[in-house]
């Protein structure tokens, strides 16, 4: 395997690529698959798909590897003299928000650093509690003329904090969520080069999952997977996490594998075995209702599709800084590839539910 | 990069030693930038002690570190004799944090040195001790945490830092008890066209303008005055480098170069903000009162007379609380007049602080001329 996981993590982390404008990540990432697969198709809500081609004789049945590459951040919503306030695009946690390196991109890229104002200008009922979105600024210290040449409601704000190293091979970034599983999918194109293949394996990152699973449906839709693998991150255990140990999962201990209605039992049966058959580390994540991943927008496409849901453990979920240990994201890679290696055509003939 | 003067007629007769310039004086930013990563946690400034001192050194006629970590400059005057002895500091310290213990499972606890707003630490990279070893303060996922939570501010005492060490041990290997920690934002400038640098975001601007500007009009002159130099430490823990550099220097006026909070943020109740003590984009603040000193008459009437003849812009700070290294160099010995020069800039003691650079650059301006004009009639008056 030659694919530098810590390289391509970064530079997949660090293009801002938020829901609904995915362009700068889906170019970082045909780079990366286009040498890997034999063929590539970007549909039309912005859903990036790339096939390794299988042996069988065609119709052949196809794999779906689902990764979102849309990433969570902020959008003007009006200029307020010097400065900007800002709307959520996904999940934003406010309290990490104050302080917070971003960057808006106006008519040109602009630094900026999101603030909460001081007490004193804020109602009284808002200044004991985490300061409101609403309430917080977008600062670049610009003059309001010039701020008003080149930034506007609608440009989008994303986070500037740059990936840093930490011991163990673990690396806090921004948007690991979920670009550390798009890495684990190129991990997985990497680990199939040369190796004969029966089906037809579809690495697809998806758009606008952050804000409703919106591009895992359309794309499901359009591929008609026989199977398809969500690959998102999970809760990482740590200090901070303590009270829901039992949500949570260690760094370094490989991939979580799903469980609950999101996943079918025989999928899950198979993953699990090929896991043990490759000798790779995995936690089970139980998954007792809605998986909170592209699998369930997947698993009712069409007339229905049997999901499985790999998640990597990540901390600090949906703040600008993201730890994730390398070895997870390579694991991770690996038993996609061992799984989709291990598909010929009697597979489907013996995938059942109890 | 050498310091350029302003063009000044009056003053080329009056010291005709000083070398002939043409452009206006400007701060250097590639200094500011290193400065501004540089880690200096109050009582641990070794790092920008250390780029003061090789700054300054080809610049000043005598350069000492004290007890304290101070350092200590002088540049004697163009004409040595009768020049009034001036000191002007600027703090090396910045606020952060120092490590106080290890959790079992390898992350580290830690307690805020200076004052630091809690709300501004969640989601923040950070680097710890002397290696600079990143870390993260860590935050529960907003998915785990229901809103009432969301809404609820963590304590530090709740917080932790993570270097990724998985254990106690490997923790207290890496990075051991007593070690500081500061936020990791890089140094940015703000290129908006039409004229270059508009804005300069980073940590620590508080007061590392100072320490650049300070180094600056070392690297200018000589002056009328013998200047010292007071690189400063401790001013975040409570002045205490300035009461011991104003002892050592026993200057005949004292002037503090700081960084004051501009709080001209807009009220969101659509109110006038009253309250903004400093605004960006105003120019030089110069200080009547704060908390710890009121500035010399003579010398607020003298800055305020040179920026208006030199139609440099300036802002008076709205008289209230805080307090600069001015507020212990007056109490030093018989007594200083004294008075601070502050640059304005939004966010301080957080992990990205916002100045302007044209304020900068009108600070500096103005320094150079309180330095290039000043003589004992200043405080006769």
């Amino acid at each position: 395997m030659t694919v530098d996981v810590l390289a391509h993590v970064k530079a997949l982390s660090s293009p801002p690529g938020l829901s609904g404008y995915e362009e700068p990540a889906r170019t970082v990432i045909r780079s990366a698959w286009e040498p890997l697969t034999d063929e590539q198709h970007a549909d039309r809500l912005g859903t990036y798909w790339a096939v390794r081609r299988g042996q069988g004789a065609p119709p052949r049945p196809r794999l779906m590897l689902a990764a979102h590459m849309d990433a969570i951040g902020l959008m003007v919503t009006r200029r307020e003299g010097e400065f900007l306030r800002v709307a959520n695009i996904g999940g934003i946690d406010p309290r990490v928000l104050p302080g917070q390196l971003v960057t808006v991109h106006g008519r040109q890229d602009l630094p900026a650093v999101v603030v909460a104002p001081p007490p004193f200008l804020l109602p009284k009922a808002k200044r004991d509690n985490v300061t409101p979105l609403a309430e917080l600024l977008v600062d670049t210290g610009l003059p309001a003329e010039r701020l008003a040449q080149l930034a506007h409601t609608g440009d989008l704000v994303s986070f500037a904090q740059p990936p840093v190293e930490l011991l163990n091979e673990q690396l806090a970034a921004k948007s690991l969520d979920n670009r550390a599983s798009v890495a684990a999918l190129t991990v997985c194109l990497e680990a199939l080069q040369g190796r004969p293949l029966v089906w037809d394996v579809y690495a697809v990152a998806t758009v606008q999952e952050e804000v409703g699973l919106r591009g895992a449906g359309t794309s499901a839709y359009s591929l008609q997977p026989d199977l398809a693998v969500a690959v998102d991150v999970t809760y990482g255990s740590d200090a901070a996490t303590r009270e829901f140990a039992h949500r949570t999962f260690p760094l370094g201990g490989g991939p979580a594998l799903g469980l609950g209605p999101n996943i079918h039992a025989g999928l899950f049966a198979a993953f699990k075995a090929c896991a043990a058959r490759a000798e790779i580390p995995y936690t089970i994540e139980a998954m007792p209702g809605h998986s909170g991943t592209d699998a369930f927008a997947i698993q009712v496409a069409r007339a229905g599709i049997p999901t499985m849901v790999l998640s990597i453990p990540v901390r600090n979920m949906h703040t600008p800084v993201e730890v994730v240990a390398l070895k997870d994201i390579a694991r991770t890679g690996r038993l996609l590839a061992e799984f989709a290696a291990s598909l010929d055509d009697q597979f489907m003939a013996g995938l059942t539910l109890d | 990069m050498p310091t350029r003067a302003r063009p000044r007629a009056r003053q080329a007769k009056a010291a005709p030693a000083v070398r002939p310039v043409s452009k206006p004086a400007r701060p250097d930013v590639e200094l500011l930038r290193v400065l501004s990563n540089a880690a200096a946690v109050s009582g641990d400034e070794g790092a920008v002690r250390r780029m003061v001192l090789e700054a300054i050194r080809p610049h000043v006629d005598e350069v000492k570190v004290d007890a304290l970590g101070n350092v200590l400059a002088v540049k004697r005057a163009a004409r040595r004799r009768a020049a009034p002895r001036l000191l002007l500091a600027a703090h090396m310290d910045e606020v952060g944090f120092m490590i106080v213990d290890h959790d079992t499972d390898g992350s580290l606890r830690f307690e805020v040195v200076g004052g630091v707003s809690e709300r501004v630490l969640l989601g923040k990279a950070v680097l710890v001790g002397p290696r600079r070893l990143p870390g993260v303060i860590g935050a529960a996922p907003v998915h785990l945490l229901g809103s009432e939570r969301l809404e609820m501010v963590v304590r530090p005492g709740q917080m932790r830092i993570d270097i990724g060490a998985g254990n106690q041990d490997a923790a207290r290997r890496q990075a051991a008890v007593g070690e500081r920690a500061t936020f990791a934002t890089e140094f940015a400038v703000l290129e908006a066209g039409e004229g270059g640098a508009m804005a300069l975001r980073g940590k620590a601007l508080d007061d590392r303008l100072g320490c650049a500007s300070l180094i600056g009009l070392l690297r200018g002159g000589p002056y009328p005055v013998e200047l010292h130099a007071a690189f400063t430490v401790q001013e975040e823990v409570g002045l205490r480098g300035a009461r011991v550099a104003g002892y050592a220097v026993e200057p005949q006026a004292a002037i503090a170069l700081d960084c004051t909070p501009a709080n001209d943020l807009p009220d969101s109740r659509g109110r006038e903000n009253t309250q903004y003590n400093a605004r960006l984009g105003q120019g030089p603040v110069i200080y009547l009162a704060d908390a710890r000193t009121i500035s010399d008459r003579r010398l607020v009437d003298y800055l305020r007379r040179l920026a208006e003849d030199a139609h440099l812009p300036y802002q008076i700070r709205q008289p209230g609380g805080g307090g600069t290294d001015a507020g212990a160099i007056q109490q030093t010995r018989a007594g200083v007049p004294v008075v601070s020069v502050s640059v304005p800039a939004r966010y301080l003691h957080s992990p990205a602080a916002l100045a302007r650079t044209a304020d900068w650059e009108n600070s500096f301006r103005l320094l150079t001329l309180a330095l290039e004009r000043y003589d004992a009639r200043v405080l006769k008056r």
